[in-house]
């Protein structure tokens, strides 16, 4: 797509919704915004019907800010609260059925690859930790295996929120949930553990405290798919409803968890790594040379 | 898409142009390969209807899965995704090896039916020509996907050797598989030999691609029978192919984000408790079926009708699909040299279900025998939910399980209801 391709026909765009309008004339597209730019562009995302002062619509608002390419990009998602909020962006999203994303995302992604190849079609997996951890697990694992280019986001709130508070492979152990009347017994499974045997490109594990760091990961992981191999982000977004957080106290949250037992940990294959040093270094040539030019 | 696609919406009369039908010849090899073009590089796009009906064509003594693969080699197929199960295997294997020969541009093994059909599903949406296949408890595996490709408005081609559906555990030859297709919305074919599975897909992929159909197609042939029997097919030449997928001219948009307007949302969750979700469910649910409708007349001209009639006019009418056409055809011989009166209705497309057809080929029939090759009869029921009169209809002789269907059982129950 280029901007060409959504701007409208003269004289129509009057009669287009204001934020249609702005998405054409102030969005996201086709320049790579900056979390500090927030709040001087039209987002991708704005409305949604999300609960008040839920962590993972935070996070899913950095990450319409961080793709690298959102003009070229698709999204894959299943039921969940997530989809509710990534639904309302102005990217396609598919909703497919319950835990086929990462099946979905391959077939997508190499029908777009054998479509346009000269244009990079970035397919990115966002969905709960439910429908990559539980119902979509074969799917996830077999992707790495693999090594399908894709990245798959996942929106670890550690509960299934959407249908009221059922416990998820992702729940840690001991936690009285709806489906887990005695508490759950067993423990959290460890997905990034997961990544890295299946020969995942790069995993991060993040929570939502800091916007630029997951901007820039969220960032890497999409260009590192595009080049490498399947990435993996593990997010803690959690939710405020099913425990219990008081709203005003989500971020403090976010912040305890990650000193407790989610801090924020990267892992690269090695040739993730060459690739990525090799970017940085062009990206700051580039810099440099532009900054001369200047 | 680089290969031109010619708009044929109504039959035109053709010129004496021996290459009239040539939509778009091989690109010219590049002057420094010396080799000759091999697989699809080497193959003339040419019109479907020249592909279907007119190319001249050559007789094979081939089996059914290799009658798929020589389908598939002139379907300009873009990603075809496998997966083992028996009897269909040996054809997904048979494709692999079209895809290693240069006719298809991707190919894979998937985790198992609930991907591959997912991942179906996911190349429909990125604008390709898709196929898979399965049989059986992989069909059952895979429903939930394959329920929501006519939702998704994802043509794309399913080929199903039908079997057991377990349990107990059987991998032989059955039919039963084929009623839970019957209300997906898709449309399916049941061929009934070796020379149904060759053509049956080119039609399919054509059919369901037109822009007011936009479905999903099935083609389904009875395990083994079909499969792993020999037959007689008539094939024109192997450097011919179909046009490619056409994936602008559909019904609904790609999901390749090339589309306006930017806010696509095409599988947005209709959840809100309100009359105008309601309305928007039911209107999609109708706009399916209506599509199914105006496939018929695609299906008509490449098929050659939705159904074939033998003896029409005969006071006792066979009505069969699949393998049973084959045993119910050598019955109407055999009835005939007893000086039976005895006629046969071969229905091709189970969906579209070819009701007025059928209603048209039995008026005048007294006594409508049913054969099937599974034990719940869906097609008896569906043949009497078609027509007037049901007392007619004598629904059966059944076999299941993997029984073969004698021609005398078919004699025998004709011969026992008065």
């Amino acid at each position: 797509m280029s901007l060409k391709t959504i701007r409208p026909a003269t004289g129509f765009k009057e009669y287009l919704p204001k934020e249609y309008q702005d998405l054409i004339d102030d969005g996201p597209f086709l320049r790579q915004r900056k979390v500090s730019e927030l709040g001087s562009f039209k987002e991708a995302i704005e409305e949604h019907p999300m609960c008040a002062g839920c962590a993972m619509t935070l996070f899913i608002r950095l990450v319409f800010v961080a793709l690298p390419s959102l003009e070229h990009t698709v999204i894959c998602g299943t039921a969940g609260c997530g989809r509710l909020a990534i639904t309302q962006g102005a990217v396609p999203f598919v909703y497919g059925n319950y835990g086929d994303t990462n099946a979905v995302a391959t077939g997508l992604k190499r029908g777009l690859d054998i479509r346009f190849k000269d244009t990079p079609k970035d397919v990115v997996v966002m969905a709960g930790d439910g429908g990559l951890a539980d119902i979509g697990f074969h799917a996830v694992m077999h992707s790495w295996f693999r090594k399908e280019k894709f990245t798959t986001i996942m929106l670890d709130n550690e509960v299934y929120g959407n249908t009221g508070g059922q416990d998820s492979g992702m729940t840690q152990k001991g936690m009285v949930m709806k489906m887990a009347p005695t508490g759950k017994k067993f423990e959290k499974m460890d997905m990034l553990g997961l990544a890295k045997t299946a020969g995942v490109a790069y995993t991060a594990r993040i929570s939502t405290t800091n916007p630029t760091r997951i901007a820039n990961t969220v960032r890497k992981a999409v260009l590192i798919a595009r080049e490498v191999g399947p990435t993996f982000i593990q997010a803690y977004t959690s939710c405020n409803i099913e425990y219990a957080i008081p709203t005003p106290k989500v971020i403090d949250d976010a912040r305890d968890v990650e000193k407790d037992r989610y801090g924020f940990e990267e892992y690269y294959s090695d040739e993730a790594q060459t690739y990525w040093d090799e970017s940085e270094k062009e990206r700051k040539r580039l810099r440099k040379a532009a900054k001369k030019l200047k | 898409m680089s290969e031109e696609v010619k708009e044929n919406t109504e039959t035109q009369p053709r010129n004496d142009d021996p290459r009239a039908h040539v939509i778009s010849d091989p690109p010219p090899a590049k002057e420094e390969v010396k080799k000759e073009k091999t697989g699809a590089a080497a193959q003339r796009v040419v019109d479907p209807d020249y592909l279907i009906l007119e190319a001249p064509r050559k007789k094979e003594f081939i089996t059914g899965s290799e009658a798929a693969k020589e389908s598939v080699r002139r379907a300009n197929v873009d990603i075809a995704i496998a997966y083992p199960i028996t009897p269909q295997s040996e054809t997904m294997q048979q494709v692999g090896y079209l895809y290693a020969e240069g006719y298809i541009k991707d190919y894979y093994r998937g985790e198992e039916e609930i991907g591959v059909m997912s991942a179906v599903a996911g190349a429909s949406r990125a604008g390709v020509r898709v196929l898979t296949a399965t049989a059986g408890p992989g069909l059952m595996r895979g429903i939930e996907q394959i329920v929501s490709w006519p939702g998704g408005r994802l043509p794309s081609m399913l080929l199903v050797m039908c079997r057991v559906v377990n349990a107990p555990l059987a991998i032989q030859p059955d039919n039963i598989e084929i009623s839970y297709l019957l209300n997906a919305g898709g449309i399916v074919l049941h061929g009934e030999n070796q020379q149904d599975f060759y053509d049956y897909p080119l039609i399919g992929f054509m059919v369901g691609e037109k822009p007011e159909v936009t479905l999903p197609v099935a083609v389904a042939v009875d395990g083994f029978f079909v499969t792993h029997a020999r037959g007689w097919v008539n094939m024109p030449a192997e450097d011919i192919k179909l046009p490619p997928r056409d994936c602008y001219h559909e019904a609904v948009p790609m999901m390749d984000n090339e589309n306006p307007p930017i806010r696509i949302s095409r599988d947005s969750p209709i959840q809100k408790s309100n009359f105008i979700s309601y309305q928007m469910h039911a209107a999609w649910q109708q706009e399916i079926w209506a599509a199914q409708e105006r496939a018929k007349k695609w299906l008509n001209r490449w098929l050659g009708g939705l159904i074939e009639v033998v003896n029409p006019g005969a006071k006792t009418m066979i009505v069969a699909s699949g393998a049973a056409v084959s045993q119910s055809r050598e019955a109407v011989r055999q009835a005939t040299e007893k000086g039976l009166d005895v006629g046969l209705i071969k229905i091709k497309s189970i969906r579209p279900f070819p009701t007025q057809e059928l209603n048209e080929a039995l008026e005048h029939a007294e006594k409508i025998v049913v054969p099937e090759f599974n034990y719940v009869g869906w097609l008896a029921k569906e043949v009497k939910v078609a027509i007037d009169r049901t007392d007619r209809v004598i629904a059966g002789p059944r076999v299941f399980g993997g029984m073969t269907m004698p021609t005398e059982l078919i004699l025998e129950t004709i011969a026992a209801s008065k």
